[in-house]
């Protein structure tokens, strides 16, 4: 008989006996799970640090097995400062979600990049706010519905979506930005994967890095699992490409 | 160790929170406080700490937050109009029980009013820094000296309550020189004993089972429970309330006021004195706690009335003193606000009209 070998476990970076509440089809659980990894991965789960943001990304705290500050809405790139400012050895990393990094905290999410602050941004994009119900988001699609705009995103009356890798990519400082998903096992890989590059540069000193993760939103998109992943790549991937948009690692081959 | 020099307020309130063991800074530019995030760009890294100039002071609060999160000594400057940006992260540090000090050096108000001095912010110091209910130590200090000795014993406050503490000055006090006697240099070993015991709950990674949290509210609950310890905390106040009776012992006109209308009503009573007008002055030096009891227990037989002076319109302290004394003398307001100050010759004036009617 063949002997068993054990080909997974669960990461001790989420809480054990822990079943998540997300929503069915939701993606944060598996984003939870795959930090987790990647900072058992690099052995650094007793110098990890997350700092939340507000929304459904808050709800992190009841999964995850790291210190945790929550910060006010949007203010993560700040407090993330003064906590890496004040402890280098810690790695720390934000979770955002589009309302809280790219509208209430577009000031502190682009001066913490400006500056090359030493941390790694996780920029949960779903182009929804969740927690509160489904209204507009910086990052809500052009015609996409939500609770403030009942008859879809208009260009004239609400602006374009937000593309904020693109606009961090504009900067001087930053590291290391990539766009990824985890519609599929193959994207959940490379979600892992960039993100724990992104920790490994922050060992190194390399300064801020960014990993946005198209995400989909089924509850407040009104679409069931399934048809929430076609519009995620259907309609969110086309405004929103999955790539590298910078690689300081790379650069320097 | 004790070492006297001539100083501006801003920079030796600066200096002082340097030698308290202060070991980051962030701060965003407003008149009159620039000199004090000025020092510490200079000063911060000749200690081995941090001084970060924030993109807004909504941003610098928070980055307080998050430094003071991880237990070493953190504090930021604002006034006014900055202040008022601040209540987000200051109620924040309240509910998440941070430790953490910050100085308002007030400017004229309300909205962005004008850059000269004045004492508008007494309301929101005392009563309501941010929303939620949450209250704090407010150190109103008279002289240069009194900025400095306030700023190096806030971090011990902030620490013993992990609470924050804020210093209400003036810009009058920022902008002035004085002689000061500078506090000891704090040691690294004295400061790693301050941050031994915040560690457990340090947001700066730990081994698995021992992680800290740090919540600025309560998900699911939990929250009212925080809410009675914090009142609870509140209450053992009583013993930290300071405050100063200037010639009170035989005293039938009692003047009520902190920071500077303190100072020139106190060169006034001298004056009053002179003539023969038994005059004295109750200071509140912690404006929260406020001194109730030193108005409340004043001898009513004696004391014929009470002029509260203040550099607001309308007047704002004047509410915990009419509170105190409920009625049972008249109380006279002296004020000026909006970067007016006021000077010796107004207080003395509206003093002696209020005495030919009391007196």
């Amino acid at each position: 008989m063949a002997e068993e070998k054990k080909v997974y476990t669960r990461t001790k970076g989420i809480l054990p006996d822990t079943v998540s509440g997300f929503c069915p089809g939701c993606m944060h659980s598996t984003v939870h799970k795959i930090i987790g990894e990647a900072a058992e991965e690099l052995g650094k789960l007793d110098k990890l640090v997350r700092v939340e943001g507000v929304g459904c990304c808050g709800l992190g705290q009841f999964y995850v097995s790291c210190d945790e500050t929550i910060a006010a809405h949007g203010r993560a790139g700040a407090v993330a400062t003064g906590i890496k400012r004040s402890s280098p050895d810690s790695l720390v990393y934000t979770y955002q979600g589009d309302g809280d990094l790219a509208a209430i905290g577009l000031a502190e999410t682009l001066s913490a990049a400006n500056r090359g602050e030493n941390f790694t941004v996780i920029f949960i994009n779903n182009g929804i706010y969740g927690m509160t119900g489904g209204q507009m988001a910086p990052t809500t699609l052009l015609g996409m519905k939500s609770t403030t705009t009942p008859l879809g995103r208009k260009a004239e009356e609400h602006g374009y979506p937000l593309h904020m890798s693109e606009i961090i990519n504009q900067l001087t400082a930053p590291y290391y930005i990539e766009r990824v998903s985890c519609d599929t096992p193959q994207h959940v890989i490379a979600a892992r994967n960039a993100i724990k590059k992104a920790f490994q540069y922050q060992l190194e000193g390399k300064g801020y890095s960014i990993i946005e993760i198209v995400t989909s939103c089924p509850t407040n998109w009104g679409l069931d699992t399934l048809k929430s992943l076609d519009f995620l790549r259907e309609n969110m991937f086309k405004e929103y490409p999955l790539g590298v948009f910078r690689d300081g690692g790379e650069k320097k081959q | 160790m004790a070492e006297r020099v001539f100083m501006k307020g801003t920079e030796a309130i600066a200096e002082a929170a340097v030698r308290a063991g202060c070991r980051f800074f962030a701060g965003y530019p407003i008149t009159p406080q620039n000199e004090i995030p000025e020092y510490m760009a200079r000063r911060m890294p000749e200690v081995g700490g941090t001084f970060v100039q924030g993109e807004s002071e909504v941003a610098s609060v928070n980055m307080l937050y998050g430094a003071a999160s991880t237990g070493i000594r953190a504090m930021s400057s604002s006034s006014s109009c900055g202040i008022s940006l601040y209540s987000e992260g200051v109620s924040y540090c309240a509910s998440a029980r941070i430790p953490m000090v910050y100085i308002n050096v007030q400017r004229g108000g309300p909205g962005i009013g004008a850059i000269q001095p004045s004492q508008q912010d007494y309301n929101q110091a005392t009563k309501a820094s941010g929303n939620g209910g949450f209250r704090m130590i407010v150190l109103a200090p008279d002289s240069v000296q009194e900025c400095v000795d306030m700023v190096y014993e806030a971090f011990d406050y902030a620490e013993r309550d992990q609470n924050p503490v804020l210093i209400l000055t003036d810009g009058v006090m920022g902008t002035m020189m004085e002689p000061v006697v500078l506090p000891k240099m704090k040691s690294d070993e004295e400061l790693a004993k301050c941050r031994e015991k915040f560690l457990p709950r340090a947001i700066i990674g730990h081994p698995l089972g021992q992680q800290a949290t740090c919540r600025p509210g309560s998900v699911g609950g939990g929250q009212e429970e925080k809410n009675i310890a914090a009142a609870e905390l509140y209450k053992s106040w009583d013993k930290d309330i300071k405050v100063e009776e200037f010639m009170m012992d035989d005293a039938e006109i009692v003047f009520a006021a902190y920071g500077i209308s303190a100072r020139i009503s106190r060169a006034v009573i001298r004056e009053l004195r002179e003539q023969g007008i038994k005059a004295g002055m109750i200071r509140p030096i912690t404006i929260s706690p406020f001194p109730y009891s030193s108005f409340s227990n004043l001898d009513f037989n004696r004391v014929k009335g009470i002029i509260d002076v203040e550099m607001s319109i309308p007047a704002q302290m004047k509410w915990d003193v009419e509170y105190a004394v409920y009625g049972r003398c008249p109380i006279k307001e002296v004020l000026r606000s909006g970067g007016q100050l006021l000077t010796n010759d107004q207080v003395k004036n509206g003093a002696m009209e209020f005495i030919k009617e009391v007196l």
